[in-house]
């Protein structure tokens, strides 16, 4: 923005131009800070039914009860099973993808010639645009019945199944993330690993990844928040009972298919049900919005040190 | 690669090793071409014999044979159409804004870092937001305004930091010619800096229409109905539905022959959605290569 300083000055121009400059330098502010305004809207929504909420029921009960039953009475929200059930999605789904895709990122960026990176990456932006719902179809239609073949145990709507799915909806994030801070560690050290005899392995895992090591961890965790706040595909495909259970092959209800579930419902506004949303939408606006500032943080001090 | 590491007594494996780490790295990148070629093959070949015109043009209906998707579809054009009209003369504004006239000050950093942030919300949050806003305390229920409203929010980031990066690819000379023939900021912008920027601009505001064509969570957070009978005409007060949602409903319910139907209609959104990232690549290759600064 070294730019601005030639910019020229208001007063070589004619009067009416400078009124027209300043209405559309106002107009354009108020578009930028439309941005801030969704911020403070997201947070002043979620606060002024969380609020009400938190005043029927407690914080402690909410954040360390391990039963979650809006429907008996008395009601019960410890959102702890909700917790649960999220973080068992999301970890399968990163359990899957992370290898998956940093393997690919690594071959994108170390081996493939440039005809076949110019001919994979579109591919992986199909990937990246099918929507969540399609996920939740394929789970449910396709990766389902297979599940229970093979583990006939299996619950029809189950944890595994929703991450197999998610899992694949978060590699194309993972692998060109991945693959950004790859190619953005400088030449001159894998040049230099070379020159002392190195195989290529031995770059790519001794110095490469090493080095971009920080920016690689950025990306498995803004992945990992796309997976937290995943909605459809986990709603269709992981089911809708809020249990506590490492098992993967149960039926799960993560927090965003709690939300979805009370919005197609009939619960009437204002009551705590209804009001629950707000509450469980908020921890989960909180968790995702850590993890990614936390991962811009790691990724800001990466370009730093190599730009 | 000649490798003297290698050749050391000690590592006789290290040349075998070093190859079948390559072969594994390419193995997972077919793998992940193989998942998307399975899941296209497997939904197109589901769902291709239950395509056709009366599908395109039908109602919705109790018995899936007869079902159609003419409701949602022109639902789905409605939204992108009013969600692209909001979002995208603020997105490209709020660019302008950051790129041209913000001073590199605290002010900037904070909408930077904002926008950063909300690019990583999840959408069911933007459903709650445009619950609680649009729906309730402006009161436009259930509607395509409401809809688009919520919608617009959800792309925002998107197209704001794609126009960014375009407004960022036009060199500084050209700004300095222009104010250097006595031109004003905005003259600036508008003669020279959009006109270069375009063909990034558009591919952004495509990618993030698609985005917002094929997301339903934040649709069924503010209520928007699954089955609905009429085509909206008013859009401001009549109920619409979108394909993502039609979708869902007739996944979740148990019969076989509305999977199929489900199929149909993935069908249909994903050559919509394949088609609108074909143009972005097509448009971002084409000038790519036009424009040498």
């Amino acid at each position: 923005m070294a730019l601005t300083a030639t910019t020229p000055p208001m007063e070589l121009t004619a009067p009416r131009r400078r009124w027209l400059e300043s209405v559309i330098h106002a107009v354009l502010l108020v578009c930028a800070a439309a941005s801030v305004a969704t911020t403070v809207g997201i947070v002043a929504v979620l606060l002024s039914q969380s609020i009400p909420f938190f005043r029927e029921v407690s914080l402690v009960e909410f954040f360390t009860g391990t039963e979650w039953a809006p429907l008996f009475s008395p009601a019960r929200y410890g959102i702890i099973p909700l917790v649960f059930g999220t973080t068992l999605v999301a970890g399968g789904a990163a359990v899957i993808a992370i290898p998956l895709g940093l393997g690919t990122a690594i071959y994108l960026s170390e081996y493939a010639t440039p005809p076949v990176r110019h001919a994979v990456k579109p591919l992986l932006e199909i990937l990246a645009g099918i929507p969540s719902v399609v996920f939740g179809y394929v789970a449910v239609v396709f990766i389902s019945p297979l599940l229970r073949k093979v583990f006939p145990s299996a619950d029809y709507f189950n944890a595994l199944n929703a991450s197999i799915v998610v899992g694949v909806m978060i590699l194309p994030m993972i692998i060109s993330l991945s693959e950004d801070v790859l190619r953005s560690v400088p030449r001159s050290l894998r040049e230099g690993a070379f020159a002392l005899g190195a195989t290529k392995l031995d770059v790519t895992m001794g110095v490469v990844v090493p080095a971009a090591l920080s920016g690689i961890m950025a990306s498995f965790l803004l992945a990992i928040a796309r997976a937290i706040g995943e909605t459809m595909a986990v709603t269709l495909a992981a089911g809708a009972t809020p249990q506590m259970t490492l098992n993967p092959l149960k039926s799960v209800q993560t927090m965003t298919a709690y939300i979805v579930e009370v919005s197609q419902g009939d619960a009437a506004a204002g009551t705590p049900e209804h009001r629950s949303i707000f509450a469980v939408g908020l921890t989960l606006f909180v968790m995702t919005l850590a993890l990614n500032v936390f991962a811009q943080m790691i990724l800001k001090r990466m370009r730093e040190k190599y730009e | 690669m000649s490798t003297l590491a290698a050749d050391k007594p000690g590592r006789p494996w290290a040349p075998l090793m070093s190859r079948l780490f390559a072969v594994a790295c390419g193995a997972c990148m077919l793998f992940c071409l193989a998942l998307l070629g399975a899941l296209l093959y497997k939904i197109f070949g589901f769902g291709w014999d239950r395509l056709n015109t009366a599908f395109i043009t039908g109602k919705p209906s109790f018995m899936p044979a007869k079902s159609g998707i003419l409701v949602p579809l022109v639902g789905s054009l409605y939204l992108i159409g009013l969600t692209a009209a909001i979002a995208v003369p603020v997105g490209v504004g709020a660019a302008v804004y950051l790129e041209e006239y913000a001073p590199l000050s605290r002010w900037r950093t904070i909408i930077q870092t904002n926008i950063a942030n909300l690019a990583g919300v999840p959408s069911i949050v933007y459903g709650i937001l445009g619950l609680g806003l649009f729906v309730r305390t402006i009161g436009l229920g259930r509607s395509v305004v409401a809809g688009a409203l919520t919608m617009s929010l959800v792309v925002l980031p998107i197209v704001i930091l794609s126009a960014q990066e375009a407004l960022r690819a036009v060199p500084g000379t050209i700004r300095q010619a222009s104010y250097a023939l006595g031109a004003t900021r905005w003259q600036t912008i508008w003669y020279q800096l959009l006109p270069a920027s375009l063909p990034g601009i558009l591919t952004g505001v495509i990618l993030s229409l698609s985005r917002a064509l094929g997301e339903a969570a934040p649709l069924v957070a503010i209520g928007v109905a699954t089955v609905v009978r009429q085509v909206p005409e008013n859009l401001f007060t009549d109920e619409f539905t979108a394909l993502p949602l039609q979708i869902f409903y007739w996944t979740d319910m148990p019969d076989e022959a509305f999977h199929e139907a489900a199929a149909a209609a993935i069908i249909v959104l994903l050559t919509v959605l394949i088609g609108m990232n074909a143009l972005a690549v097509f448009l971002r290759y084409k000038f790519g290569k036009r424009i040498q600064w």
